[in-house]
């Protein structure tokens, strides 16, 4: 067996050679910043923020970003799917604002358990709603969710009557959230599942696959035989979903509800998000894990700053810069391709 | 800007004609792949000089050098004597050289003329001057014998018309160098001629022709100089009254080519009825009745326009039908959608690769496995392993040639990405392939490669309706032939009678002949 060894390292070392040479140094660094990506930048910030502030590493701070980035890495998570699949939800912030109105009302007269389930339901008939409006009436999706996040927004305010919701500490409600288990809430458990359940429904599925086709080239893959409507629909459904699950979270995290909370803010914290964690704004490329790295990595830079005592003024600065480098990633990738 | 009366555009006088592009050991690579080698050529004025080559040879490349689309790593260009130095396409505009692209380059939303003058904008004081636009442009449109509105948006043209508008854009330049990069591609037969004569007449005005095309008997008809590249390296430069179509394939593949096509195996008459068309019409389809055998080949012939893609798409379910039915296999074709139709064995192979076909983005496996993913999964749920194992067998089948199957489609040539639509069809198993244009910008060995692939599949029982602008492949493949006019089929063709006249007269036919 010994005697075979070069015999089978040498093919190896050429094989190595051959790709090295395929691809030049700037495609290798596309290749790595796509696959890698924002892990590495996300990485350094980590270290340095370790380093440079005390209390940055500690158990509690770490929970907490994680606590609060909760409802957004849900409605991220989805939101990726809807990109890739070459659409894109700015419904979301308003659709969130909805769902924490309807579990609010609920809450306060009813079981918990059906203003979960009805929140839920809200941001899951939005999301259909969004779907069909843009695959069976064929309007821009940016327009379409852009337009539905007023209608939403107004309903949110004829449901709460324009008042803020507040509830009290010991209903049931409260545990959805908060409820520890090894120390960690259960906000933050959910948004694991969530994260990992829509990472692999993106990766590891043929509903994955196909909405990456949806997106890549619509045209081919409705004619090999992908129902491209049907995916765009699905991924809008889930989208909206994820924006009502992402409302439940934080109402039972806060206690109060506002129809004007989560708005257009969170709807573009949610899609800068998807956007550095190196998801293709054009569709048909991305990943579910990068978009919760890409997250994380835009709640440390806040969490880092505010730690460190800068001006929150700067953050906002850095965060646009950092966006329009992934975005100007993202196309300069797509250029080199031509 | 003067305003010019005269009919034909005058060579343009900065650079006078009569100036040679002398290209001077040239190398360009791509990362780290060399696309061109030491290359070494005059483009003389008032020639045509064709570059021929499989796809991946490097003409395409040079092209572009030549007009400034991409620099060279090594390498000088020179013009009548003085050094040449190109680091855009407008640096070559500037001295009279223009490209007629592969890839088209029209703006959608602007009309026709306004596409023609992009750039070159014919304005006072930065407002446009319309009607001496409109002036202009029906002058170079008679002159070029092509017949188009100026106001019609360029979006909604057909491929070809497009194709023109490129053309007289090119034209309106007074260009003294045009190169042309496929530009008979999509453009129907008499197009065709009516371009052979432009590039003639631009020739007579002292410009220089730079021809890359595919079809070797066009390069033959048209060029004085033809130069032959393989792998990136200058093969032979010769007089092209001394090349034949033989001596160019040789040239191309470094090896004769034993035949076009593969034997054909006769068709048995007695074979099952696998699909039935019965008056079917659609737009652009009027009235269309035929029947096809199991593991017949059946040719679909006609000009561009004729409606041969709408009848495909008809039969395919993807276009609304307005009457008449299909029967595949004795059940009726319900519904429209592209799924059922693969879901009951009848698969389309579109005429356009890249924006109808393939996932460029994506790799190999992922556009081979992705009409019937349902093979490698188990609900809903990708078996990575019976996937790979499954593409394997499909690429070996078609002959795919890929480093992985992990690369990008993108970076396979176009002879390979149209096999990637082979292996996605044979992976449906279908009883009745539509192959539209299979074989549309696809080098010399991948085209003998496609239609064994397509004799092969008929063989084992598929039955195949293919669509070809190419005559020769249609006669060369086919049992039978119907040629298609206005929507309809003007003329039936099987055996001695399938031949290029008889063909061409049924296109032609101004009466319809059923």
């Amino acid at each position: 067996m010994t005697n075979q060894a070069p015999d089978t390292v040498d093919p190896v070392v050429d094989h190595g050679l051959d790709s090295a040479n395929l691809r030049s140094n700037t495609t290798r660094f596309l290749a790595s910043w796509r696959t890698a990506g924002i892990a590495i930048p996300f990485l350094i910030l980590f270290v340095t923020l370790s380093i440079s502030s005390q209390p940055f590493l500690h158990t509690t701070n770490l929970i907490n970003i994680l606590d609060q980035q909760a409802a957004t890495l849900c409605i991220a998570a989805a939101g990726t799917l809807v990109l890739v699949a070459g659409g894109i939800d700015l419904s979301v912030g308003a659709t969130y604002g909805l769902a924490t109105v309807v579990a609010g009302e609920i809450a306060a007269h009813h079981s918990p358990v059906l203003a979960i389930a009805a929140a839920i339901g809200t941001g899951l008939l939005v999301g259909l709603i969004n779907g069909l409006i843009v695959t069976v009436f064929k309007i821009n999706a940016l327009i379409t969710t852009l337009a539905m996040s007023f209608v939403i927004g107004g309903l949110a305010l004829k449901v709460s009557g324009g008042n803020l919701i507040v509830l009290s500490a010991n209903s049931g409600f409260f545990k959805f959230a908060n409820a520890s288990f090894l120390t960690v809430p259960s906000a933050v458990w959910m948004t694991l599942v969530v994260v990992i359940v829509l990472g692999l429904l993106l990766s590891r599925t043929v509903f994955g696959r196909y909405m990456v086709a949806a997106g890549g080239n619509a045209e081919a893959a409705r004619l090999a035989g992908v129902r491209v409507n049907a995916i765009r629909v699905l991924t809008f459904t889930l989208s909206g979903g994820a924006a009502g699950l992402g409302g439940v979270i934080d109402i039972s995290r806060l206690l109060s509800a506002q129809a004007a909370s989560g708005g257009s803010a969170l709807a573009f914290t949610v899609l800068a998000g998807i956007v550095v964690g190196g998801t293709s704004i054009a569709g048909g490329e991305g990943s579910v894990w990068r978009t919760g790295i890409g997250v994380l990595f835009i709640a440390l830079i806040g969490n880092g700053f505010n730690l460190l005592g800068v001006d929150p003024l700067y953050q906002q600065i850095v965060l646009g810069l950092i966006l329009l480098m992934a975005v100007g990633l993202d196309s300069w990738a797509r250029s080199r391709r031509r | 800007m003067s305003v010019r009366t005269n009919e034909v555009p005058p060579p343009r006088s900065a650079d006078t004609p009569g100036d040679d592009l002398v290209v001077a050991g040239v190398s360009k690579r791509f990362g780290g792949i060399p696309a061109l080698s030491g290359v070494s050529l005059t483009i003389e004025a008032g020639k045509v000089h064709a570059l021929v080559g499989e796809n991946g040879a490097g003409k395409s490349t040079l092209g572009k050098i030549i007009s400034g689309v991409i620099e060279p790593d090594e390498g000088t260009l020179s013009l009548g004597g003085r050094p040449l130095v190109l680091r855009s396409p407008r640096d070559g505009l500037a001295h009279g050289i223009v490209t007629i692209a592969q890839e088209l380059a029209i703006v959608p939303g602007l009309t026709v003329a306004e596409n023609v003058y992009l750039g070159s904008q014919i304005a006072t004081a930065g407002f446009v001057r319309r009607r001496e636009a409109r002036r202009r442009f029906n002058e170079l449109a008679r002159h070029v014998g092509f017949d188009l509105s100026p106001d019609i948006r360029a979006g909604v043209l057909s491929l070809a018309d497009q194709q023109k508008v490129e053309i007289m854009r090119a034209l309106s330049r007074n260009a003294s160098i045009v190169v042309m990069d496929e530009p008979s591609a999509s453009l129907s037969r008499n197009e065709t001629l009516a371009l052979h004569e432009i590039i003639r007449s631009l020739t007579r005005r002292g410009s220089a022709v730079v021809l890359i095309s595919h079809f070797l008997s066009e390069v033959l008809s048209l060029s004085d100089t033809i130069t032959t590249l393989r792998d990136g390296r200058l093969i032979r430069t010769v007089d092209a009254a001394g090349a034949t179509e033989e001596t160019l394939i040789e040239g191309m593949l470094g090896r004769s080519l034993s035949s076009a096509f593969p034997e054909k195996s006769p068709c048995e008459t007695s074979a099952p009825l696998v699909l039935e068309v019965e008056h079917l019409s659609a737009p652009g389809v009027d009235d269309c009745s035929f029947a096809l055998r199991r593991g017949e080949i059946l040719g679909i012939a006609g000009l561009v326009g004729a409606g041969r893609s709408e009848l495909a798409r008809a039969i395919f379910r993807d276009a609304k039908v307005t009457s008449g039915s299909v029967r595949l296999e004795g059940a009726e074709l319900t519904g429209h959608s592209p799924h059922r139709s693969i879901r009951r064995g009848l698969v389309l192979i579109p005429e356009s690769r890249k924006q109808m076909g393939l996932l460029m983005g994506r790799s190999v496996r992922e556009n081979i496995s992705l009409a019937r993913l349902n093979l490698v999964s188990r609900l809903g749920w990708i078996a990575p392993l019976r996937e790979r194992h499954v593409v394997n067998e499909m690429l070996a089948k078609t002959t795919v040639k890929a480093a992985n199957m992990k690369m990008p489609a993108m970076m396979l040539s176009g002879g390979n990405q149209q096999k990637l639509l082979f292996a996605r069809s044979m992976m449906c198993a279908p009883s009745v392939l539509i192959a539209d244009e299979p074989t549309r910008g696809v080098d010399v060995g991948s085209k003998r490669a496609i239609y064994d692939l397509l004799v092969q599949m008929a063989k084992e029982g598929t039955s195949i309706i293919l669509i070809s602008s190419e005559l020769e492949e249609v006669i060369g493949l086919a049992h039978r032939t119907l040629v298609m006019r206005h929507g309809r089929f003007s003329a039936e063709l099987t055996g001695d009678q399938m031949n290029e006249q008889a063909v061409l007269a049924a296109a032609f036919a101004e009466t319809s002949a059923t």
